[in-house]
């Protein structure tokens, strides 16, 4: 019995053996798309920190060289995807927010959403593509990209086309004087954006070139503009200069507070190549609805200012934002107070009682549901409310007096308290 | 079905002769397996009626855009909701194709083809005939290649029927013509003929991901309708997943995340970025899951 038991027992030691090795072999296979995910996983991560081949060299320039080689910049042709992120820390309204914001530019507005006016507030908040393109003053393009659907924006000649694909409406004005036209210039043409670094550069900012970096995969110098005085929002403005043409290619705004860019708008691809001719060219399609900026008379005319926001926001992501906003608020006859970065708007709306705390005249619900929104201040100017972002704040007095500037509350209620 | 039926002889009479005389199969012993699946595949009434409902839902997009838009020529005024494309249908019937692509990409397509992959392993378990088809010389990896294979066709024929029946829908009740891109761009009706196929085509390949997934479910079980199941549950579960704003970290991990990307050959120039992180997206999950369904069913017991 004995030899048997033991035949048996490593007969079934081989079979278990067998079936181990069996087993193994079998498992080995799931090797497979284990390490199928494996590579991929290290492709991911790996990848980009290779391509990050680190900063260029590039020969050592002083910041006031660099601001000349932006202002002799004249490239005429340009084309490529810009990606723009703005963060302003407004309160997430949703769909509301874009609203409200499309109703304050657009005033009276004719409703159609091929409005530039309309569609360009979008930019203000979130992250968004953009297609621009651009040959010469006469010709130019921007287009935002959405999920199946694209707004553009064309300047071609004397013709002002908007053409929302989504909607499939179309928005039409003419540029008439050539001298307005001159103030449309193509998104990220360095002139505009020339005049406005220059201009900031005085006594209240200091501007170095801080070193080098990768833009759109051209090479590129970094010019850091740092406002001088307190009591600002603004952090710190970095800009990437392509070190050949001299043209912004990245366009960072800081706040002051910390965290993430306020602004942060750059190109992901570029190109300086003549843009193909069909691009600029745009009749509106069969059916589409089509809205004549210049019948609307009022509207058109908010209109027309509302894409020069656009042209602004979208191509030109360098003008300084207190200045460009001070200028253009200065222009329509507001007081400005302060100078450089500490300019506060000073407007009066006319409203006695301001924005009312609830207890005014017969605002209601609206605004105290505006009211809770802001902070309640008060100071030898009476009392008021203070709207916060992270850029750009506001204070509304009860007497009806609006103080806004990118600097913070304390520099406000002074004003205030000053005037 | 009389041609059907002597598609499948033939196919068994090449089956029949490559095994008499050779013990390696031939490259055309393949096809001949590969088309013996097709017509089997095709034959079925559920393949039938999944085409058919495909096919329906172009006209159904484009008798109502018709009716809708009868009085005043205007769609989808004011509000821009629907479909993307939806509001261009009426200037041009070309865009019926797109439209009917994108309206059924995320539900219709994947679930049709979900049940095709998922019933590709576990139908033929189910049904017993497993066994049979592994008595025959193919070898497990060429008869599950074969299935992916003829998955795929699946995939590229689905998609094609969608795109035919709203061509032949928007042809009848559209104009057609040049078009506009939704940059703003003309292009002529033959280049806009080109875009369609290749829309066409992308969309076919994005759903090589969920093709192979649907074929790793198909090995895991002996149930046919399970996997068929699985499949499309899972389906609407990344879908759902793909909507939560919390998950944005993963989405572009999602194999639904890239599908609505094809319409970016509609702009001009195409907007290649989203494209190409699709078809990437798909090659790694055929990776994936390809590879995990051939060690599942390499390695698994056939029992029935």
């Amino acid at each position: 019995m004995a030899p048997y038991e033991s035949d048996d027992s490593t007969g079934a030691a081989q079979a278990d053996d067998e079936l181990r090795a069996e087993r193994r072999r079998k498992a080995a296979r799931y090797v497979v798309p284990v390490a199928v995910v494996g590579v991929a996983a290290a492709t991911i991560g790996l990848v980009p920190a290779l391509a990050d081949s680190g900063d260029p060299n590039l020969p050592k320039i002083t910041a006031q060289e660099l601001i000349n080689k932006i202002a002799k910049s004249d490239v005429q042709q340009l084309s490529g995807t810009v990606k723009i992120s703005t963060d302003l820390g407004l309160p997430d309204l949703g769909g509301l927010e874009s609203s409200l914001l499309s109703g304050a530019t657009q005033g009276s507005g004719d409703g159609s959403s091929a409005d530039p006016s309309a569609k360009l507030t979008e930019l203000a908040s979130g992250t968004h593509t953009l297609r621009v393109a651009a040959d010469g003053p006469e010709k130019q393009k921007v287009s935002l990209l959405e999920s199946g659907a694209e707004y553009s924006l064309i300047h071609n000649g004397t013709n002002v086309w908007g053409y929302d694909s989504k909607s499939n409406e179309v928005y039409h004005s003419t540029v008439a004087d050539s001298g307005k036209a001159e103030r449309h210039e193509p998104p990220a043409t360095p002139k505009d954006f020339a005049d406005e670094i220059l201009k900031s550069v005085d006594g209240t900012t200091s501007v170095t070139v801080d070193g080098t970096a990768q833009v759109a995969g051209r090479d590129a110098y970094r010019l850091v503009i740092k406002p001088k005085q307190s009591g600002t929002t603004v952090g710190a403005i970095s800009i990437a200069v392509d070190a050949k043409t001299g043209t912004p290619l990245k366009f960072t705004l800081t706040p002051s507070s910390g965290g993430a860019a306020v602004i942060d708008a750059g190109y992901t691809q570029v190109s300086f190549a003549e843009p193909a001719a069909s691009t600029f060219e745009f009749t509106p399609p069969k059916g589409a609805k089509v809205t004549e900026g210049d019948e609307t008379g009022k509207a058109g005319k908010s209109g027309g200012n509302g894409k020069a926001d656009g042209w602004d926001k979208g191509g030109k992501p360098s003008e300084a934002p207190d200045h460009g906003s001070a200028k253009g608020l200065g222009k329509d006859g507001f007081d400005v107070l302060g100078k450089g970065w500490n300019s506060i708007a000073v407007l009066d709306s006319g409203s006695k009682g301001g924005l009312p705390t609830g207890s005014a005249s017969g605002g209601g619900d609206l605004s105290g549901f505006l009211g809770s929104l802001g902070d309640p201040v008060s100071g030898k100017f009476g009392k008021g409310t203070v709207f916060s972002t992270r850029l750009i704040n506001a204070l509304i007095t009860d007497n009806g007096k609006v103080y806004v500037g990118a600097v913070d509350k304390a520099a406000l209620v002074k004003a205030a308290n000053a005037g | 079905m009389s041609q059907a039926d002597v598609a499948v002889a033939e196919g068994a009479a090449g089956v029949g002769g490559a095994a008499g005389t050779a013990v390696r199969p031939s490259p055309l012993w393949t096809l001949g397996l590969l088309r013996s699946e097709l017509v089997t595949t095709l034959r079925r009434w559920r393949t039938l009626a999944l085409l058919g409902v495909l096919a329906a839902v172009p006209i159904l997009v484009g008798i109502s855009v018709k009716i809708e838009t009868s009085g005043d020529g205007q769609a989808g005024r004011g509000g821009g909701g629907g479909p993307a494309f939806i509001s261009q249908i009426t200037n041009n019937g070309l865009f019926l194709v797109f439209t009917a692509l994108a309206a059924t990409l995320p539900f219709f397509l994947p679930m049709a083809v979900g049940v095709v992959a998922g019933d590709a392993i576990a139908g033929e378990a189910n049904a017993g005939t497993l066994r049979y088809l592994l008595v025959a010389p193919a070898g497990r990896t060429r008869l599950l290649l074969t299935k992916y294979a003829t998955t795929m066709a699946f995939c590229l024929l689905a998609t094609l029927v969608v795109a035919a029946s709203a061509l032949a829908v928007g042809a009848l009740l559209f104009p057609l013509g040049g078009l506009t891109t939704i940059s703003g761009t003309q292009i002529s009706f033959t280049e806009g003929l080109g875009r369609a196929l290749l829309i066409a085509l992308v969309v076919a390949a994005s759903l090589t991901g969920i093709a192979a997934l649907g074929l790793f479910v198909s090995t895991l079980t002996n149930s046919g309708i399970a996997a068929m199941a699985t499949t499309v549950g899972l389906l609407i579960t990344v879908q759902i997943l793909d909507q939560i704003p919390q998950l944005h970290a993963l989405q572009p991990y999602f194999f639904s995340h890239y599908w609505l990307s094809f319409a970016d050959l509609m702009r001009d120039p195409v907007y290649w970025d989203d494209l190409v992180k699709n078809l990437e997206l798909q090659t790694l999950y055929a990776a994936v899951f390809g590879s995990a369904a051939w060690a599942r069913f390499t390695t698994k017991d056939i029992t029935a």
